[in-house]
């Protein structure tokens, strides 16, 4: 044996592997599970922890002094001490059990961020006052109080554009006093959507080709919906005062700036780069022409997108750009 | 993660809780100290989040260690590791900063409090180390990362600790009871932590039963098989004085094996167990004067018992007596000289007096009476008598004049001896308190007592008590009777409660602390089986252990088999099964409002109507409206259900309508 760490730690991934193959149904590590998932008695596992393993060993050091004196007081203290320890094992159970994860959702983030994941858990009437969530190596605590709905946000690192799959996570405790580590694993079936990340120092953009601005236009006539609200700098001009005078709060035309110059972001047209520079270029140009707020299309291989701008245009466009196969 | 100040402040208390149960065993310097270090370190820690140095920490160690050896001379043995374990406990606490550490010295704190109980078991401190355990078992549960600041945190973690604690009573119970215990210790002997009170000296000199007589502890408790004699009566023996050095009073060749002096009985048998406390002494006590010596105990020849072995635990020993007799027929040459010695150029003022009264009076009743007599108004009894001088007895008879029963039989021994008559003292205990809840005779140091015996011709050695002649009141009401000037703490009224309170003592000693391998193996004699070996001992643990388990397996499962949806839902549920089962279940097609209109059909006027009414009401608001629902009003709702009192049965209603 080269080296005992090692030995071990592969050990444990084979004793792991072999579980997963031949007890499914005990450890439930593989198979996707469709949400809301319930945590039945029957699939959480309690181990002790290593303080518990030790405190065990302290608690029979006790008692044996105890019984070797033959003293009953001292006695019925380590007995009641280990009593208390062996039912914290059932209290922390109870703050595992019955828990149940209604939702996973997380806002689209791009490769190399942290994904914001939202876990929403059912109202119950127990409260759970310390729960843990291991999820792709990130750890948090967390607690529930009881009848209100649980929430809780767990931040995961993305590395890759497209669908982000974070797999099964363990949620675990060791309530209520540390004894007893009380897990389950949970794999929900949970993809995530990952954008392709922006370049960093991305050149200005492309000088849009003739023809889009009239098409651009014509599509313009047909969005004059888009009315929005006042945002700080935009120009007294734009703003609808007739449609304003009915509602609350200023509101500014959107379209009238589309037909000023469109922008076309090709990616045949980039050449000179490979796959995912091109993408991470694209993408790059899409944000800035979000925050320059300024009408853009892309065109990608086999697909079209725009001219427009905004929220659900921005995340077509980005989707696609996420969802692009690999290059390679 | 470094501990926060709360964390920190809990697991000090508890350390703090762990070490104050060996106090009172520790020396002053070591109790400041280690009393000092945790608010100490609770301090500095506010102000400073830098961990404690090794450098400080290890030569701390070591200054502790040699301190105890300088202290106590020693490392091992009972005191000093007890002190040494409370000062490595505390030093533990200057190093804890992380949750690591913080929960090896509470590990530690258990072990501590376990110690703590080798030295004392009465039931008061082992009640009272129990319930610290809620502290400890609360700053586990503290060492919890907390997700959410909540309000009024230790007294939830307080309430965890108390829960888990009950919800463990009955494991621990079962545990208690039927984990075999060792019929001999697996090292070291078991009287090395014996929780022993001095008792009663072989050696008695003007003043040393100041202590015994002011301490309240229990000395014996006695059961008697037939009538319990009079308090007038009740003269425990424990030893016989016989030699006087001038200052005290001693006896060294009390275990010298001769045939007891003869005894004439006069009136009835008195049998009787005695329940005597440790002493760590050989001798023990019994009624005046005892028949046979029991088992494992010898009788000397006047009469006194005592053991193989000191009494380094609690003993029970059963002996017959007889109280009205005639003791020692006869008197060798050899102890009529030894019961007449005075040492030579002691209390020549008494001797003079003694000697006076012979060359008047040839009767020996004539002199005892005139000693008796001597013993008047002009004496005090008293507790705190003033100091004597090296003719002790010179200058209680002619200038103090006041003391207890110590002087007294002395003095009265000595008047005797001085006279040409026989006498020796005998210490005991005298009284007691008969508690009649218990049925059983609780006898105190306090009641300790001493004495004199004369021999005369014909009536062979006669108890004389020179203390009833000044203080009748001693004998007749006992020891707590004399004691009125004394603070208020120790007043009587206080006595009382303690004298009833030792019932429950009494239990404590006799079920628990006594509980050993013997009674242990008659435990089983309900289910047939008479000897209980340790096989059989094991099984009925590990029944008990499953079936404990398995209810709180149940317990959980049946908590994972609730019906889901919150405490509303479930208060909800339940006021559908209370209508339920007075006969009106609710539809699987109907909605809460569409329920209560059939409800109210069904029901017409009847008075709890306009209740349930609301109750529905308010529960189509709870549970539908947009806007956010607090806890508190969910709990209330909850309250209100459970208080709600649906009519009897539907019939009973229709007859009231019509």
């Amino acid at each position: 044996m080269s080296g005992s760490g090692a030995s071990t730690g592969t050990l444990r991934s084979r004793v792991l592997v072999i579980a997963e193959r031949r007890l499914p149904a005990l450890t439930r590590l593989r198979a996707l599970e469709s949400l809301p998932i319930r945590l039945h008695r029957r699939r959480i596992y309690v181990l002790p922890s290593a303080f518990g393993v030790g405190f065990a060993i302290l608690l029979g050091v006790m008692q044996l002094g105890a019984l070797n004196y033959a003293n009953n007081p001292a006695m019925l203290l380590t007995c009641l001490l280990a009593a208390a320890a062996w039912m914290s094992l059932f209290v922390g159970f109870r703050s595992l059990a019955d828990l149940e994860l209604v939702s996973v959702s997380a806002s689209a983030c791009h490769a190399g961020d942290l994904a914001q994941v939202s876990c929403r858990f059912a109202t119950s009437p127990r409260a759970r006052p310390n729960l843990r969530l291991r999820w792709n190596g990130i750890d948090s605590a967390f607690a529930l109080a009881a009848d209100t709905a649980g929430k809780h946000m767990v931040s995961l690192p993305t590395e890759r554009r497209g669908w982000f799959r974070p797999g099964r996570l363990r949620l675990w405790t060791d309530q209520p006093l540390g004894l007893f580590v009380i897990w389950s694993w949970l794999n929900p079936d949970v993809a995530i959507l990952v954008y392709p990340a922006a370049e960093t120092s991305a050149p200005p953009f492309p000088k849009g080709s003739q023809g889009q601005a009239e098409r651009a236009s014509a599509a313009d006539g047909d969005e004059f919906s888009g009315l929005r609200d006042y945002r700080s700098g935009d120009p007294q001009r734009r703003i609808a005062w007739k449609a304003s005078a009915r509602h609350e709060s200023l509101l500014v035309r959107e379209t009238e700036r589309l037909v000023d110059d469109d922008l076309h972001f090709d990616h045949t047209a980039l050449a000179g780069l490979d796959g995912e520079a091109r993408i991470r270029r694209l993408t790059a140009w899409i944000l800035a022409a979000e925050v320059a707020r300024r009408s853009y299309t892309l065109e990608l291989p086999d697909q079209r997108f725009g001219p427009g701008v905004g929220d659900s245009h921005r995340h077509a466009c980005l989707r696609a750009l996420a969802l692009m196969p690999d290059a390679a | 993660m470094r501990l926060d100040d709360r964390q920190f402040n809990l697991v000090a208390a508890s350390a703090l809780i762990a070490v104050a149960a060996h106090l009172p065993r520790l020396p002053l310097w070591l109790a400041a100290t280690l009393v000092l270090i945790a608010p100490w370190r609770m301090w500095s820690r506010r102000r400073t989040a830098k961990p404690i140095s090794a450098w400080l920490r290890v030569p701390l160690v070591i200054v502790l260690v040699s301190a105890i050896i300088v202290s106590y001379g020693n490392i091992f043995g009972r005191e000093p590791g007890s002190a040494l374990a409370c000062g490595l406990l505390m030093l533990k606490l200057l190093e804890s900063e992380k949750v690591r550490d913080a929960r090896a010295a509470l590990g530690f704190a258990a072990f501590v409090m376990m110690s703590a109980l080798l030295f004392t078991q009465t039931m008061g401190f082992t009640v009272l180390v129990c319930l610290s355990l809620i502290l400890l078992l609360a700053s586990l549960n503290a060492l919890q990362p907390a997700p959410i600041e909540r309000r009024h945190r230790l007294a939830s973690e307080l309430r965890i600790g108390a829960a888990l604690l009950g919800l463990g009573l009955p494991l621990a119970i079962a545990a208690f009871v039927f984990v075999p215990r060792l019929s001999s210790p697996l090292w070291g002997s078991p009287d090395a932590f014996a929780d022993a009170r001095t008792g009663l000296s072989d050696r008695m000199s003007p003043g040393s039963m100041t202590e015994l007589l002011i301490d309240d502890s229990p000395a014996l408790r006695v059961q008697f098989e037939g009538e319990v004699p009079p308090s007038a009566a009740r003269y425990f023996r424990a030893l016989v004085l016989w030699d006087f050095d001038g200052s005290s009073w001693v006896r060294e060749d009390w275990l010298s094996p001769q045939t007891p002096e003869s005894v004439q009985t006069t009136g009835a048998e008195t049998r009787y167990e005695i329940t005597l406390e440790p002493t760590n002494r050989p001798w023990l006590v019994s009624l005046d004067v005892p028949l046979q010596a029991p088992e494992n105990t010898r009788m000397t020849r006047d009469r006194t018992l005592y053991a193989r072995n000191r009494v380094d635990q609690l003993r029970q020993y059963r002996v017959r007596s007889v109280l009205r007799y005639r003791l020692g027929a006869s008197i060798e040459p050899r102890e009529r000289e030894r019961a007449l010695h005075l040492p030579e150029g002691f209390n020549p003022r008494t001797l003079a007096l003694a000697r006076q009264w012979r060359s008047e009076r040839r009767d020996d009743a004539a002199v005892m009476k005139a000693a008796l007599d001597l013993f008047d108004a002009r004496f005090t009894y008293t507790l705190s008598p003033p100091l004597l001088g090296r003719n002790s007895v010179d200058d209680f008879l002619f200038d103090t004049r006041a003391g207890y029963c110590e002087h007294f039989s002395s003095a009265f021994v000595v008047l005797m001896r001085s006279a040409g008559i026989p006498a020796r003292v005998v210490t005991g205990y005298q009284g007691g308190w008969w508690n009649a809840l218990g049925n059983y005779l609780l006898v105190r140091q306090s009641d300790a007592h001493a004495w004199s015996e004369v021999w005369l011709e014909g009536r062979g050695w006669v108890r004389v008590d020179p203390t009833a002649a000044v203080n009748p009141a001693r004998i007749e009401a006992g020891a707590t009777a004399t004691r009125s000037g004394q603070a208020w703490y120790s007043g009587s009224w206080l006595l009382e409660i303690r004298n009833r309170l030792d019932v429950i003592n009494n239990l404590w000693t006799r079920t628990i602390v006594q509980f050993n391998a013997l009674r242990q193996k008659s435990l089983l004699q309900p289910l047939g089986i008479g000897n209980a070996e340790q096989r059989d001992l094991l099984l009925t643990l590990s029944i008990m252990l499953a079936t404990i388990l398995i209810v709180a397996t149940i317990w959980v499962m049946r908590s994972g088999r609730s019906q889901g949806g919150d405490s509303l839902d479930a208060a909800w549920r339940t006021l559908r099964r209370r209508l339920a089962n007075r006969g009106l279940p609710e539809r699987a097609d109907e909605g809460p409002l569409d329920y209560l209109k059939r409800i109210k059909q069904s029901w017409r006027a009847d008075p709890v109507l306009p209740v349930l009414e609301e109750l529905v009401q308010r529960y189509v608001e709870l549970r539908y409206s947009r806007g956010s629902v607090e806890v508190a009003d969910i709990q209330a709702f909850a309250r209100r259900i459970r208080e709600f009192e649906p009519p009897r049965a539907v019939k009973t209603n229709r007859n009231r309508a019509t």
